[in-house]
């Protein structure tokens, strides 16, 4: 009795201190879904429990969609965040199979430039970029808010590891078939290398869809903001009134990558966790 | 999982002499264009803008400015000298200070904890790494919200408990703090994934031989077993964790714009050359920031590197 009593303890205490943990961690959560269905006057109450007693339906969803073009921010963070990864691989996949199969003068430089910029962040390149945009006055456009990521040294690197993995000798086969180099890397290699592209493709997607800081240096219109700006957008138009409204925003703005990733769980681990990230 | 920890191998395999020669040797030679974009766009995005921001930040160029003039280190002297600037290193000193040994340790703890789940593994997982892919701008709003004097249930818990209601985002002493513990909300889960992916690397058996030799003990498994070998991961983590924390800006931007001393280091960078357009004065201190990171970059190179060796 007691031997099966200490067996349950040894397998209930970890949860002890993972639950409570797990509660804190999805507190604002909570509270952002239950106040977005609160009428304002419970709001004001200011209860200690987050779910609402009475309910106020889509009404604060109404309101932000009244006053925010939410489907729009969504809209651009999609064609931003889909045409920055489309010009990442066509840039990258074939650079990365390149530096992994062929010989050529400068390679050893190249991917030495490579790795040295997998250090810098766009925070650094920033700056002088803004004022190439300012200067062809191309600021506030959706391709100023693409350029600076189309070059990825990490889907390079990532993907250079991946195709030296590749044998040789079925390239060399497709070379005697008559394919062309290009051929070999959109036909041959990369199709090995798609679970790879897809986590990288996860990566990637997250990451622009939450990036604010060039957004903020680049977009000025709101019909181009993509959701984080267009979030910060709404929360500084609403100046902190309307919590419910607020509240009902920030859950639309949450739920498309949430959503994504309650579905994708594992590949999402893996996309996200395959890099230092950010 | 092993593509968590980057090797840093820049070693290729050299041909091999006399090997396959004409057609394939020819075409092994040719295709250099296939780098070519790539070359270009490193060169476009990173060589000449780089270039641009040392030239830059030896001058008082303004946007729009018609003339210009050399400063030499006029522009370093000046953040040096500047209180505003001082401030921002040192709140994201102290930032980083408060985030990095919670995130990691926290991190690592849920990660022992939730490894020898087995049914709640994934749910565990699930929630911890919720906040990670959450849109922080939102979430912002949301602890913005949480946090608040009058509306916000935690001052609502302090007035119950007989304490008196913090601005925690407007007092201060308060800044900071409460901006990394947001840092720490978000960055946990991810740091207890990478723990956990360490943590499947070490090998059962390792624990099964060290019982036989006695060491069966939890806290002398871990010292013993866990901990020496969780080496590289955690060396990672600190690292990640650390350029993460010092890149602090998201939150700044929504919660506090700045103001009642919390200014960050990226958060001055952004007000000085995209709302003041002081653009030479912003190069200097955008060099500052990069020396910060690229010194934590060369770190985690070096010491991985050495560290892979034994492993």
């Amino acid at each position: 009795m007691s031997a099966t009593r200490r067996a349950w303890l040894s397998r209930a205490w970890p949860h002890a201190l993972l639950l409570p943990a797990a509660l804190l961690v999805v507190m604002p959560f909570l509270w952002m879904l239950g106040t977005a269905f609160k009428p304002p006057a419970e709001i004001f109450e200011v209860s200690l429990w987050p779910l609402p007693r009475s309910w106020f339906g889509f009404t604060h969803f109404q309101e932000v969609l009244r006053s925010a073009p939410m489907g729009r921010f969504m809209f651009n963070g999609l064609l931003v965040c889909s045409g920055i990864l489309a010009v990442q691989l066509l840039v990258a996949v074939p650079a990365a199979y390149a530096l992994a199969k062929l010989r050529f003068k400068g390679r050893q430089w190249l991917f030495m430039g490579i790795l040295g910029a997998l250090a810098i962040p766009i925070q650094v390149i920033a700056l002088p970029v803004y004022i190439g945009l300012a200067t062809v006055g191309a600021l506030d456009t959706y391709s100023a808010q693409m350029l600076p990521f189309f070059l990825s040294m990490f889907a390079i690197f990532l993907l250079r590891q991946v195709f030296k993995s590749f044998p040789d000798e079925i390239i060399d086969a497709a070379r005697l078939d008559g394919m062309t180099e290009i051929e070999i890397v959109w036909r041959v290699v990369a199709p090995s290398a798609r679970p790879a592209i897809a986590a990288f493709a996860v990566f990637s997607l997250v990451a622009h869809w939450n990036d604010l800081y060039w957004p903020m240096v680049v977009i000025s219109s709101t019909q181009l903001a993509p959701p984080p700006l267009g979030m910060l957008l709404f929360a500084a138009a609403e100046s902190g009134a309307n919590y419910g409204a607020l509240m009902a925003g920030a859950a639309l703005i949450t739920a498309p990558m949430v959503i994504a990733f309650l579905v994708a769980r594992r590949r999402f681990i893996q996309g996200i966790t395959m890099t230092g990230f950010r | 999982m092993s593509a968590v920890l980057p090797t840093a191998t820049t070693r290729s395999v050299p041909a091999k002499p006399g090997a396959r020669r004409g057609l394939i040797g020819a075409a092994r030679h040719g295709g250099a264009w296939l780098a070519g974009p790539a070359a270009l766009l490193l060169v476009l995005l990173y060589a000449v803008p780089i270039a641009c921001l040392i030239g830059l930040s030896l001058t008082d160029y303004e946007l729009g400015a018609v003339t210009l003039r050399w400063l030499g280190l006029g522009n370093y002297e000046r953040a040096w000298a500047d209180p505003v600037f001082r401030r921002s290193i040192g709140n994201t000193l102290l930032y980083v200070a408060l985030v990095l040994p919670a995130s990691v340790l926290l991190g690592l703890g849920l990660a022992l904890l939730v490894h020898a789940r087995r049914r709640t593994r994934s749910f565990y997982e699930l929630i911890f790494f919720l906040p990670v892919t959450a849109t922080l701008i939102a979430m912002a709003t949301v602890w913005q919200f949480v946090l608040h004097p009058k509306l916000g249930p935690v001052n609502q818990l302090i007035r119950l408990l007989g304490g008196h209601e913090i601005a925690f985002l407007s007092e201060p002493f308060w800044t900071i703090p409460t901006l990394a513990l947001i840092g720490i909300w978000q960055l946990v889960g991810f740091n207890m994934i990478l723990f956990l992916a360490g943590l499947s690397n070490i090998p059962a058996e390792l624990y099964d031989a060290a019982a036989v030799d006695g060491v069966a003990a939890p806290l002398d498994r871990f010292t013993r077993i866990t901990w020496p070998l969780l080496g590289p991961t955690t060396l990672f983590v600190v690292v990640t964790s650390c350029i993460t924390a010092f890149k602090v800006f998201d939150t700044v931007a929504t919660l506090t714009q700045g103001k009642n001393g919390s200014e960050v280091l990226l958060y001055a960078l952004y007000l000085e050359g995209f709302q003041y357009f002081k653009m030479g004065y912003a190069a200097a201190l955008t060099l500052v920031f990069l020396v910060f990171i690229l010194v934590l970059s060369a770190a985690q190179v070096t010491l991985l590197d050495r560290k892979l060796h034994y492993t």
